[in-house]
């Protein structure tokens, strides 16, 4: 409990910190826009030459679009900031500060940063599914929406071990700032149903980066296309995976020397 | 006089000597931190890929070709792609946006050097452990997606030459912009425009043959097509020894308007800089 309190306090006063800075918004604003605009004129392209993309039609894409979009917002505001974080802490031999308190470390090191203004993806990533949603015609359930939600939620856990296990790598090697560049290039990949995909590469962004859990699979949701296994699979893996990030980080841990005292 | 000549001719070879240490500096250190390199060289060929799945996929539905070009020519193309790219990495607007904000520029005024021979060198020597990395991916991704290569010698040698082209007009206008942080210190924004008219205008996205008529007239009156579409034409399409040359002559105009550009934004900032830091 205390654990939590501590949790959602510094997230406030993350957000409380992001929020001085007025201008930074009308900038993600401006980003943002621009990001959707590209991601709208390639899907215009590609339809332009075609009617449908191994099956999936434009309005179904314009929904992956958006969840990529939403998805990519929640880990460049959440989770992205204190991975970053913590493989520059490691360098500096600030982590120490973090490791000597009395909560639980995997807790503090995943919420002590927040960038707020990055959440505009969050909200214009909703606005593109709810845009597809509509010219798609669809009659969602309210199990569909469910299983959309409890899809979404696994992607997000997913990606956060996938990230933790990275910059845990940090403890043996130093130099991670390649990390936001290497995430941002494979994440792309999601900006398309990994059906498309070659079988070696289709298993790397399941497995390897689950792209596909967080992405394809909650997009599949929304169009009706989801199979209760593959939802199944998502919450074993999410959870197999999340075992594991947690062995790996103590394991990490238990292997780094600090570099303060 | 004869110390005119001999001063400018010990410049020259100053000049010189400043760029092969750069390049040499930056190969080692890029080769020290090979794996850091390798995994960046990773994430951005998965742009690429990307492009090629998509529509090489779009080229095999819709009975081999789309556009006019074969999935193996779209292979060829961002196989090539990736080379050009590699050899077009320059400094970009955030480093000049750090470099004024922390007052790194200060030291590097007081040098005898304008800044921007140091951005030249250091990146021009930071390709050759770039493309040495980039080779093993080439091979595997030629295995993987079957590209239809036919070239010509002289294609390879304009080829050789444009992506240096490319080299010189991206780091040049990118460069200009980041004179812009003489004014504000937020030039992401600005930044990201530039990137995306680049991305649309320069058969970065796609093959410029795949864009409406439009926006391939329009791509004929800006810098941008110089920078991908040619290079990699260059080598894996049949252009004509006229079209080769000419190109060649395209990027020449396109890099003296840059350093214009360049040496004016920079005149007028340089008026404005008052040191941050010490």
């Amino acid at each position: 409990m205390t654990t939590l309190r501590v949790a959602l306090l510094h997230l406030r006063i993350g957000v409380m910190n992001d929020l001085q800075y007025r201008v930074n918004f009308a900038l993600q604003i401006l980003q943002s826009l621009l990001a959707l605009g590209t991601g709208l004129v390639v899907l215009w392209l590609v339809y332009s030459h075609t009617t449908e993309l191994n099956g999936w039609s434009q309005p179904e894409l314009l929904a992956v679009l958006g969840v990529q979009i939403l998805m990519g917002g929640v880990i460049r505001a959440l989770i992205q900031p204190n991975m970053m974080r913590l493989t520059e802490d490691v360098v500096q031999g600030k982590l120490d500060h973090a490791l000597t308190k009395p909560v639980d470390a995997q807790v503090l090191i995943s919420v002590r940063e927040v960038q707020i203004w990055q959440a505009v993806d969050i909200v214009s990533g909703a606005i593109v599914i709810g845009v597809a949603l509509v010219r798609l015609g669809a009659d969602l359930g309210a199990l569909d929406v469910l299983a959309f939600a409890v899809a979404l939620a696994f992607g997000a856990v997913m990606l956060y071990c996938f990230w933790l296990v990275l910059a845990t790598g940090s403890f043996w090697v130093v130099r991670m700032w390649f990390l936001p560049e290497l995430f941002e290039g494979v994440f792309q990949t999601g900006r398309w149903p990994v059906g498309i995909y070659p079988q070696w590469l289709r298993f790397g962004i399941t497995f390897l980066v689950p792209i596909a859990f967080a992405i394809t699979v909650p997009a599949e949701a929304l169009t009706s296309r989801l199979e209760w296994e593959t939802l199944a699979l998502a919450a074993g893996f999410a959870v197999v995976l999340f075992a594991f990030t947690r062995w790996f980080w103590r394991f990490g841990l238990k292997n780094y020397t600090g570099a303060s005292a | 006089m004869s110390t005119l000549p001999l001063a400018k001719e010990g410049r020259l070879r100053s000049l010189a000597d400043f760029y092969l240490t750069t390049i040499r500096t930056a190969i080692q250190q890029q080769f020290q931190y090979r794996a850091a390199t390798y995994m960046y060289l990773v994430g951005m060929v998965a742009e690429p890929v990307i492009y090629l799945v998509v529509w090489s996929t779009i080229a095999d539905q819709s009975g081999g070709t789309v556009g006019g070009l074969t999935a193996g020519e779209f292979a060829a193309y961002y196989i090539v792609w990736t080379l050009v790219r590699t050899m077009n990495i320059v400094f970009t607007p955030y480093g000049w946006e750090e470099r004024i904000r922390e007052g790194e520029l200060s030291g590097q005024l007081l040098r005898p050097l304008h800044p921007i021979h140091y951005d030249l060198a250091w990146f021009a020597g930071g390709k050759v452990p770039w493309v040495l990395f980039y080779l093993p991916i080439a091979v595997v991704l030629t295995l993987v997606f079957n590209p239809t290569f036919d070239v010509r010698p002289l294609e390879i040698a304009v080829f050789a030459v444009a992506v240096w082209g490319a080299y010189l007009i991206r780091t040049f206008y990118q460069s200009a912009l980041g004179l812009v942080t003489f004014w504000t210190t937020r030039v992401g924004a600005l930044f990201q425009l530039y990137i995306t008219l680049e991305l649309l205008l320069s058969g970065r996205l796609v093959p410029l043959t795949l864009m409406p008529e439009w926006v391939q007239t329009a791509a004929w009156f800006l810098p941008f097509r110089w920078t991908f579409y040619f290079p990699i034409q260059a080598l894996v399409d049949d252009l004509s020894n006229e079209q080769l040359l000419g190109g060649l002559a395209m990027q020449a105009l396109w890099t003296l308007i840059g350093i214009g550009l360049f040496s004016l934004v920079w005149r007028y900032a340089i008026r404005r800089y008052t040191a941050v830091g010490n």
